[in-house]
């Protein structure tokens, strides 16, 4: 076989790239905006990267309609089980690690090696909560003891279907170190990616879907944070927001809104704002999004025969 | 059985008023001192049983709001700074005080409440002492909670209790806001301001600083006044959701912490294998305690469909035979309706209950001609569209629907905005795991219903509210985490 066969390019011609078509990730599905709209995406320095889908507030009610689907599986999958797909995750974006480089790099204006150590602490970060699955019930759980003769456990259960504004400087592992507790702790997410830097976002959403992480349980959507966070914000069927990536107005806008069916609201905080997610993220993101559920019952007696061990 | 009944009738058994000693009038309690409102509003306090007026209580407005909040900052520079130790011996002294003046407490609080004797001697104020007990015991041990190393305080707490358990619910915003080191603006329900007033007297009697614990009389205005203010730093709310949701709003884009603990709309669910007669006393328990002035009520009975009759026949003979009228006779199972307002809610509801096609069963018994009353009721061909099995009646008011098998009854559990409280009577365990796995709810009870303790966290999924009161969870709303 001479070379030549096996390319279509005319001899001496450098090769063109082939450019990927960037789509939302919805549903364990790759659609693109069911408004047909697309809007530019460029580096820092204002070269275009891609045209990054422009979702509508009807993607965000399909992304909520998916992630509510997904919910009852992933919060009832064993700790043990999330843990393994969490891992997995880690495991897959070590692997596309070259890739992710490149894109935070263009996205945020890094260098390379920076980008590296960027992309390498999103798979440290993905590790940590991978592990954290099935500690955290201890941790925030356990026995009461309660003045009676009663069995009473406290034990955290997901919030449910939870909206993450995601940061809007550190595209990938801001993103990451917000998304990635909500579904340790079971929840499912809508995730809105970083307005200007969407695409490590939506790129993720190709690593989740090769990561046994089942449809559904993370959706990302990108376009105007405020077009679809706003929806989501007063959606009867979220139970959660992460306002991470808003910014004060937007921020008391969406909390107002999120009061109508009393979302847990996590605040923007002021490491959200200085976009260092490079400090230990503790575990107030896993614990922000669980309910404690407190089940009693009577403890019985064994009589008098069951009194002496 | 009717003659047995009528042959044994119960001879009245009243506590006696004379261990409690009402005055004609009292202030807010700002700054360690009983003071006018600086408008010079007042408001009556009636017994719900007579309709008496008990007491004319000071009304605060904003201008007492701004001097409580202030109170309160100033006193929590020293509070906050106090070694945990010294905190928590004053509220141990708080809590023995309590049940040295329990008597006392529990006969004020059925005058201006309306519940039973029986029900304030034996369950709100053991409860009440036994949460200042239980959080004393944490103020010296906060670093060892899981909150980290050195947790802090917010600072100076707005509260807004209800109506239905108000010393209690006193108890569970004070403790731990005192335990965790904050200084607290509390109002009480307008209804029920005098226990919150007794309490102050403790304070005085314990030696608390002045300025930790500030109570403001009023109504809802007054609530809004003290949440929106701009120099608290905590919100905890108890009450109704709508009331909850306008709070939150209000709160938002500040930094202000926020916990809610608001209405519901309890499932208690009854599979065909439960022993009828603990069902049965578990269903009374769970709508009737209280009147069903509780948000954690047991308001929607499932019943597994090869049983409902069975156990609505034994519930209705069981409702016969419950005792209502003066709530200070030891013998009376049901008391007053808090308020003309909330008796006036209860039966707009139970009348559309009846107008939608639900069907009406009270039971038989005497309505004393003043005061106000409402007779245990209870709905049954009753749907989940039904008003009466969606709203929260607040009320001595039960619905019964059915279920045929446990995937239904989760499901129509489910079936609410709210998430506060369900019950499951069965004697299968794999069972009763289950179900209460299944069931969006922050409180389960499995063959037993309405039961507390300090040590156990309370509070809502969904629209019941968040945050959760009672245990190591409980502190966590008054810490900088």
């Amino acid at each position: 076989m001479s070379k030549e066969s096996l390319g279509g390019s005319a001899a001496g011609a450098t090769r063109l790239s082939v450019f990927k078509t960037y789509k939302l990730y919805v549903g364990g599905k790759f659609p693109r905006s069911e408004s047909g709209r697309v809007y530019e995406v460029t580096d820092p320095k204002g070269k275009w990267l891609a045209n990054a889908p422009q979702s509508s507030r009807k993607d965000a009610r399909d992304a909520v309609v998916a992630a509510r689907k997904a919910f009852g599986g992933w919060s009832g999958a064993t700790a043990y089980n999330r843990g393994q797909v969490l891992y997995r995750v880690a495991e897959m974006l070590e692997g596309r690690r070259e890739q992710f480089v490149r894109e935070v790099a263009d996205a945020e204006g890094l260098s390379k090696s920076k980008a590296a150590a960027v992309v390498d602490a999103t798979v440290d970060r993905w590790v940590w909560y991978a592990g954290w699955t099935d500690k955290i019930a201890q941790v925030v759980g356990g026995a009461n003891p309660v003045a009676g003769p009663f069995f009473n456990l406290s034990t955290p259960e997901p919030t449910g279907v939870v909206t993450v504004v995601a940061p809007q400087e550190s595209s990938f592992l801001g993103l990451v170190s917000v998304v990635a507790p909500v579904i340790a702790a079971g929840n499912t997410a809508v995730v809105i990616a970083s307005e200007k830097a969407p695409l490590p976002a939506l790129s993720l959403g190709e690593v989740l879907a090769t990561s046994d992480v089942p449809g559904g349980v993370v959706n990302v959507l990108s376009g105007n944070t405020r077009e679809i966070a706003l929806p989501l914000a007063a959606h009867q069927d979220v139970n959660g927001i992460d306002l991470a990536g808003a910014d004060a107005e937007l921020a008391k806008e969406l909390e107002i809104a999120a009061a109508d069916n009393l979302k847990r609201v996590l605040r923007p905080q002021a490491v959200d704002t200085d976009a260092d997610f490079t400090v230990s993220p503790g575990t107030h993101r896993l614990t922000a999004f669980l309910e404690t559920k407190t089940v009693w019952h009577p403890t019985g007696s064994l009589g008098a025969s069951g009194a002496a061990y | 059985m009717e003659n047995l009944a009528s042959t044994f009738e119960y001879a009245p058994a009243p506590e006696s008023r004379s261990v409690v000693d009402i005055a004609p009038s009292y202030g807010l309690f700002i700054d360690g001192e009983f003071a006018e409102a600086a408008d010079g509003k007042v408001f009556k306090s009636v017994s719900p049983a007579t309709e008496e007026v008990l007491a004319e209580v000071a009304q605060a407005g904003q201008a007492d709001v701004d001097r409580a909040v202030k109170a309160a900052r100033k006193a929590f520079e020293k509070w906050s700074a106090l070694p945990g130790a010294e905190r928590a011996k004053y509220l141990f002294r708080i809590a023995r005080i309590i049940q040295e003046r329990s008597r006392e407490l529990a006969v004020l609080e059925t005058l201006d409440n309306g519940k039973p004797i029986k029900e304030t001697r034996d369950a709100d104020l053991p409860l009440v002492a036994a949460h200042f007990f239980y959080y004393a015991g944490w103020a010296d041990k906060l670093g060892h909670a899981g909150f980290g190393p050195n947790p802090q305080p917010l600072g100076v707490a707005g509260q807004v209790i209800p109506w239905n358990f108000p010393l209690l619910m006193l108890a569970w915003k004070i403790a731990p806001a005192l335990a965790t080191g904050n200084t607290v603006v509390l109002k009480p329900a307008e209804t029920t301001p005098l226990s919150a007033l007794f309490f102050a007297d403790i304070c005085r009697q314990a030696g608390l600083p002045k300025g930790v614990v500030n109570i403001l009389p009023g109504y809802g205005d007054t609530g809004a006044a003290l949440t929106a203010h701009p120099d608290v730093n905590k919100v905890a709310f108890t009450g109704s959701t709508a009331v909850g949701k306008e709070i939150a709003r209000t709160l938002a884009g500040t930094d202000k912490k926020l916990t809610l603990e608001l209405g519901g709309k309890g499932a208690n669910i009854v599979f065909d294998d439960a022993p009828i007669d603990q069902a049965v006393e578990g269903i009374v328990t769970g709508i009737f305690f209280n009147q069903g002035q509780v948000c954690c009520a047991g308001s929607r009975l499932l019943v597994q469909e090869s049983i409902q009759e069975e156990l609505l026949d034994s519930l209705k003979r069981r409702l016969s035979t419950l005792r209502l009228g003066d709530p200070l006779d030891k013998n009376t199972d049901i008391g007053a309706i808090n308020s003309a307002e909330q008796l006036a809610r209860i039966t707009a509801l139970a009348e559309t209950g009846e107008a939608e096609g639900a069907e009406r069963w009270s039971a038989p018994c005497e309505l004393p001609t003043s005061g106000y009353w409402f007779a245990p009721t209870l709905f049954t061909n009753v749907t989940q569209a039904h008003t009466v099995a969606r709203d929260e009646i607040f009320g001595p008011v039960l619905s019964v629907l059915t279920f045929r098998t446990p995937e239904e009854a989760v499901a129509k559990a489910n079936n609410t905005q709210y998430g506060l409280s369900a019950g499951i009577w069965t004697e299968k365990g794999s069972r009763i795991l289950a179900v209460a796995n299944k069931l969006r709810a922050g409180v389960v009870w499995a063959n037993t219903f309405n039961k507390f303790d300090p040590t156990s966290p309370f509070g809502g999924y969904k629209e019941s509210g968040f945050g959760r009161e009672g245990g190591r969870h409980g502190l966590e709303a008054y810490l900088d985490v």
